[in-house]
């Protein structure tokens, strides 16, 4: 009975705190197209080296950021909820800087193994 | 001194919020004050989000350690419209597809909490049929490869095996989960048509299928910037 009560709050409580002006969207909505358009010209006049996958970085973390922030509420969400969405990922950095080291070890490996292969 | 003052306050207001999570933590009762519902999503999608990561970590190994040359996905990618070569070109109209229904799902979910029947339905149906666009688009595509340019999962005409694989694997798992959601929004769409959230009372569903179709747009466009673009 306490249980179906608090319950009930929290849903209330919930829908009121979604409540957002539909221009948010909109204004988001536009901004993830200027930045998809802003990658895709990184593609279309063809930078390269350091320039070309800092600036895809950037804008694929933008679009994120807006993603996760607005169209999924996170930025109205209480801190307890964030930290068990954000925090866990951050795992997967140690898996990508790990594979990042394995990646190039293996190809000095093929290097090394596929040269003297066709040297003997 | 009046900003001793608002560093003292911002300071104060970081330590509310870590004791309230703390709190919230602690208490012998629901932990996250949203419906259980929203709170399973978040959790199987964040368990998608580490399959997710692993598929592009292992693209990045392959890609990595090959020796030969990997294709260029600018060229491979690129359509010839009226005479002249796009690169990129249904990758792009693919990318605002999925952004654009990520929009339309957005303002779903808000007329959903207005309680505004009609236009959440409509909206969400928007939504879907964005989706199944981007899918048939993947589908033209996926042909395309695989007709003209012979890509295979074992190996490709332009460069690196690993290459066909990858791409394969990750844009397929990518649109099986926009194929369901397309599926999961109709079935939605229709409960919120015929008033089924009404007389239950909240449309806490709606918000819950939203979060997921905006993993799904937010994986494409980890996907677009480290697959197509890079």
């Amino acid at each position: 009975m306490d249980q179906a009560v608090n319950h009930g709050q929290v849903e209330e409580h919930h829908a009121q705190g979604q409540l957002h002006p539909i221009r948010i969207y909109l204004c988001i909505w536009a901004l993830l197209f200027v930045f998809s358009a802003f990658s895709y010209m990184v593609d279309y006049f063809q930078l390269q080296g350091a320039l070309r996958w800092t600036l895809i970085i950037l804008f694929m973390f933008l679009k994120a950021t807006f993603i996760v922030a607005i169209f999924m509420h996170v930025a109205w969400e209480r801190l307890a909820l964030k930290l068990a969405i954000l925090t866990p990922p951050l795992a997967l950095l140690v898996l990508i800087g790990l594979m990042a080291i394995e990646g190039d070890y293996t190809f000095l490996t093929r290097l090394t193994a596929f040269v003297a292969g066709e040297g003997g | 001194m009046a900003e001793d003052v608002l560093e003292a306050e911002r300071s104060t207001a970081a330590l509310r919020g870590l004791r309230a999570a703390a709190s919230d933590w602690a208490q012998d009762k629901q932990a996250f004050a949203v419906p259980w519902g929203k709170a399973m999503m978040w959790i199987f999608l964040l368990s998608d989000t580490f399959v997710f990561t692993c598929f592009l970590t292992s693209y990045m190994n392959v890609r990595i350690s090959t020796t030969e040359t990997w294709p260029n996905a600018s060229e491979v990618f690129a359509l010839t419209v009226g005479g002249t070569h796009v690169p990129l070109l249904l990758i792009a109209i693919m990318t605002m597809i999925l952004i654009t229904s990520s929009g339309t799902m957005a303002m779903a979910v808000n007329y959903g909490y207005r309680r505004d029947r009609k236009r959440t339905a409509a909206l969400m149906f928007a939504t879907a049929a964005f989706g199944l666009s981007f899918v048939g688009m993947q589908a033209f595509e996926w042909t395309k490869l695989i007709v003209e340019e012979g890509v295979r999962p074992w190996g490709n005409p332009m460069g690196a095996a690993q290459f066909g694989s990858s791409f394969f694997m990750i844009t397929g798992f990518h649109g099986l989960h926009v194929s369901a959601g397309v599926i999961y929004l109709t079935v939605v769409a229709l409960r919120v048509l015929r008033g089924f959230y009404d007389r239950k009372g909240t449309y806490e569903t709606v918000e819950i299928a939203g979060l997921y179709w905006h993993f799904v747009d937010l994986v494409w466009v980890f996907i677009f910037a480290l697959f197509y673009l890079w």
